[in-house]
């Protein structure tokens, strides 16, 4: 029984990824390495402002005085900073007027990955930035959202167009000095998306961004920033692949949230860059800080992620509750399976009154990878009333891989309720068989329990991703338990 | 339909059936007693084809001696098991469930998937059939279910699924008296000239609702008496004590 166990775990780890292609384009890039010139081109390149480089070269000589954190329950070879190519752009001719001027062969790339840029053709009613490497390449919709006073457009966009929004959002959520990724990142970041809502509007469609590594031997660092202002709602998702590589690469991003009295922001991600192969060889390292603030009272900010990709996932999407009565949210599923490493979770600091907050985890691990869910529930002195429930579960598929769970509660405010539950499960044969007895094979029943078991998190997600992630949550786990 | 000839059935080397042979016909419905740790479960799961058992011997099933298919194989034959324990599945819900177990059964026998709306208007079909409530399907498969919620929830899966053969183990166990009823009028209302029914049990109480054609006794791994329902009645009587004298 055991050794047929074992057959089934070994037959799981055998899925394939199926974004893995390479579209053959003309590329421009920075030289390889990083440098105060490396900086510098980039920043022409985008014809950036003054202050702008100024923001890097400070974020880049900070960097530079920091070491690569090391606490997470995370093992990679070092990383060579001076090997990567942080800059690189489909060569294009001139300024694009239509889509029409979009290389076919861009647009092919992001059919192939199911994301259609033809705004006729577009029948779900949801905006894109399509970002490969280190540019954005087409944003739809932008005409029709203009209407309504929101602006969606291409972070160098933003820059050139509404400068003052940027200069005045840019770094207040994720400071250039938070992190060492979120430094490096604020040096050479190249492209993202940009999302601002006016007071007292409900975007109409969903927003996403489409996020594609393509070049080889590049990082990609993008920056997104979402503001959403008085009583202004959006939901925004983004969704993310990368070809098959032997190699690994960098992926390290930031995403800043600002949500004004009264407003709310739901962002959703399906991660899924490339995990690398069943031996553990290539796969993206995906660093990441994502941060929102609800700074004004009864502000509501609900991250909802599906990890499935990444060789290594570091990410920590967390909510500063600032004004009073605001919500933060934080719904999450990260599948490992193979040699993937996770080391995710978020922090939810309590600063309002009465503020509260969610988190739901659940983590399912494969193969002989390692999954770890990390959490801060922090409360400072003068948050009143503080709610917050956790829940982190663990669902192992095999006795080759490991779950942790690493929670961190601090309350400096005896008024406040901090509950944490966790639970740690198996598939058990029980189950299979039972699944199994009815005609369900042994693959679409694991299929079926992961899905059941990721049902809380998947509910939180839009229609057009939630169908995509039960998919790729069985896809992820393919051949990986009997 | 079903043939068992000749079945050894051991786990782990320990012998558990040494000699079973038993003949089922289509229309019929068997029940096979026999006190607790006797091998009742052990042959429905050799039936159903659960691995972790060294089994010799024949099983065939509509001429197929099926003891090569894979669990889910024989499932897709025609084989339900209507389970003592049934588990759960947190987070699944029943129609979902139930819908891709049988657009799994439909694969294997070469039919397209069922559409949404056949689906629904056949478990509406099958629950008023069954008397059940409404909500059953949308909640999570036996999912904080009582006793007799799981054991309505076979029949009503074994409703859905309509089987050629279905194998009922222990399935009066933990029911109260009314849901034993629901079970009973179930598996009465399903009967039909094509399909058969083993109940395993270990009560004769299950009996008084449900008519069995046959009724054998399982002991110490093999069948001692076979008959008709009035063995069910004698043994219930006399106790298992009066066959182990007489063996």
């Amino acid at each position: 029984m055991e050794k047929q166990q074992d057959n089934i775990l070994d037959q799981v780890t055998n899925s394939d990824y199926k974004y893995g292609f390479y579209t053959d384009i003309e590329m421009e890039t920075a030289p390889v390495g990083l440098s105060e010139d490396t900086i510098k081109y980039i920043s022409k390149k985008k014809n950036e402002p003054e202050w702008l480089l100024a923001f890097r070269l400070n974020a880049y000589r900070y960097w530079l005085t920091l070491e690569e954190p090391t606490w997470a329950h995370l093992h990679h070879p070092p990383i060579n900073y001076q090997d990567i190519i942080y800059y690189a752009a489909p060569k294009k001719k001139k300024e694009l007027q239509s889509l029409d001027e979009v290389d076919p062969e861009l647009l092919n790339t992001f059919n192939k990955l199911g994301i259609s840029l033809e705004e006729q053709k577009k029948l779900t009613g949801v905006a894109v930035d399509a970002v490969i490497d280190s540019v954005s390449v087409k944003t739809t919709f932008s005409d029709t959202l203009a209407k309504h006073g929101i602006i969606f457009c291409s972070f160098s966009e933003a820059v050139q167009n509404h400068p003052e929004l940027v200069k005045q959002y840019m770094g207040s959520v994720v400071p250039s000095n938070d992190n060492y990724f979120a430094a490096l990142n604020s040096a050479v970041f190249s492209d993202g998306s940009f999302c601002y809502i006016p007071k007292g509007v409900r975007c109409p469609i969903e927003l996403s961004t489409y996020f594609r590594i393509n070049a080889a031997n590049t990082g990609q660092f993008e920056r997104t920033l979402i503001i959403a202002d008085e009583e202004a709602y959006v939901s925004y998702m983004e969704g993310c692949t990368a070809p098959m590589r032997d190699e690994n690469q960098l992926h390290a991003a930031i995403v800043e949230i600002v949500a004004m009295k009264d407003a709310e922001v739901k962002y959703s991600t399906v991660q899924n860059w490339y995990p690398g192969n069943k031996n553990g060889e290539g796969g993206i390292y995906n660093f990441v800080t994502k941060r929102g603030i609800c700074k004004g009272n009864n502000a509501k900010i609900s991250w909802t992620q599906v990890e499935t990709g990444s060789a290594i996932t570091w990410k920590y999407p967390s909510v500063v509750l600032m004004g009073d009565n605001s919500i933060g949210e934080f719904y999450s599923v990260a599948v490992t399976n193979n040699y993937q490493q996770a080391d995710t979770g978020t922090k939810m600091i309590h600063i309002g009154k009465n503020t509260k907050s969610t988190i739901v985890s659940k983590g399912i691990s494969a193969g002989f990878s390692n999954n770890s869910y990390r959490g801060l529930v922090k409360v400072i002195k003068r948050a009143e009333n503080a709610r917050n429930f956790s829940q982190c579960d663990s669902l192992l598929l095999g006795d080759k891989c490991g779950a942790h769970t690493y929670p961190y509660i601090k309350t400096g405010n005896s008024s406040s309720i901090v509950e944490h539950e966790a639970t740690t499960s198996k598939i058990s044969d029980d189950q299979l068989f039972y699944c199994k007895q009815r005609g369900i094979d042994t693959e679409k029943a694991v299929g079926l329990i992961v899905n059941g078991y990721a049902k809380e998190v998947l509910q939180h997600l839009p229609m057009e991703f939630a169908v995509e992630a039960q998919k790729l949550l069985s896809i992820s786990l393919e051949g990986s338990v009997g | 339909m079903l043939s068992i000839r000749n079945l050894k059935v051991s786990i782990k080397g320990k012998e558990i059936l040494k000699d079973v042979n038993l003949e089922v016909k289509e229309g019929e419905v068997h029940a096979i007693m026999g006190p607790n740790g006797t091998g009742k479960s052990t042959l429905s799961y050799a039936i159903s084809g659960r691995e972790g058992y060294d089994v010799e011997g024949q099983i065939i099933f509509k001429g197929k001696n099926i003891l090569d298919l894979s669990v889910e194989e024989r499932a897709c034959e025609g084989i339900f098991l209507g389970f003592q324990y049934p588990v759960e599945i947190p987070g699944v819900s029943i129609s979902n469930f139930l819908r891709t177990a049988m657009n799994e059964q439909r694969k294997y026998r070469g039919l397209d998937p069922i559409s949404g709306q056949e689906f629904l208007a056949k478990m509406e079909e099958k629950k008023k059939l069954l008397d059940l409530p409404e909500k059953l399907a949308g909640r999570s498969v036996n999912e904080g279910f009582s006793g007799g919620e799981k054991k309505k929830n076979e029949i009503f899966q074994m409703a859905m699924l309509e089987p050629t053969l279905s194998i009922l183990d222990e399935t009066d166990s933990g029911l109260d008296i009314d849901a034993l009823r629901v079970v009973a009028t179930g598996v009465n209302k399903l009967r039909r000239p094509d399909n058969a029914t083993i109940v395993i049990t270990h009560y004769q109480r299950l009996l008084d609702y449900i008519v069995p054609d046959f009724v054998h006794v399982l002991y110490d791994g093999r069948i001692v008496k076979s008959g008709t329902k009035e063995l069910a009645l004698e043994l219930e009587e006399k106790g298992y004590e009066w066959l182990k004298n007489g063996i």
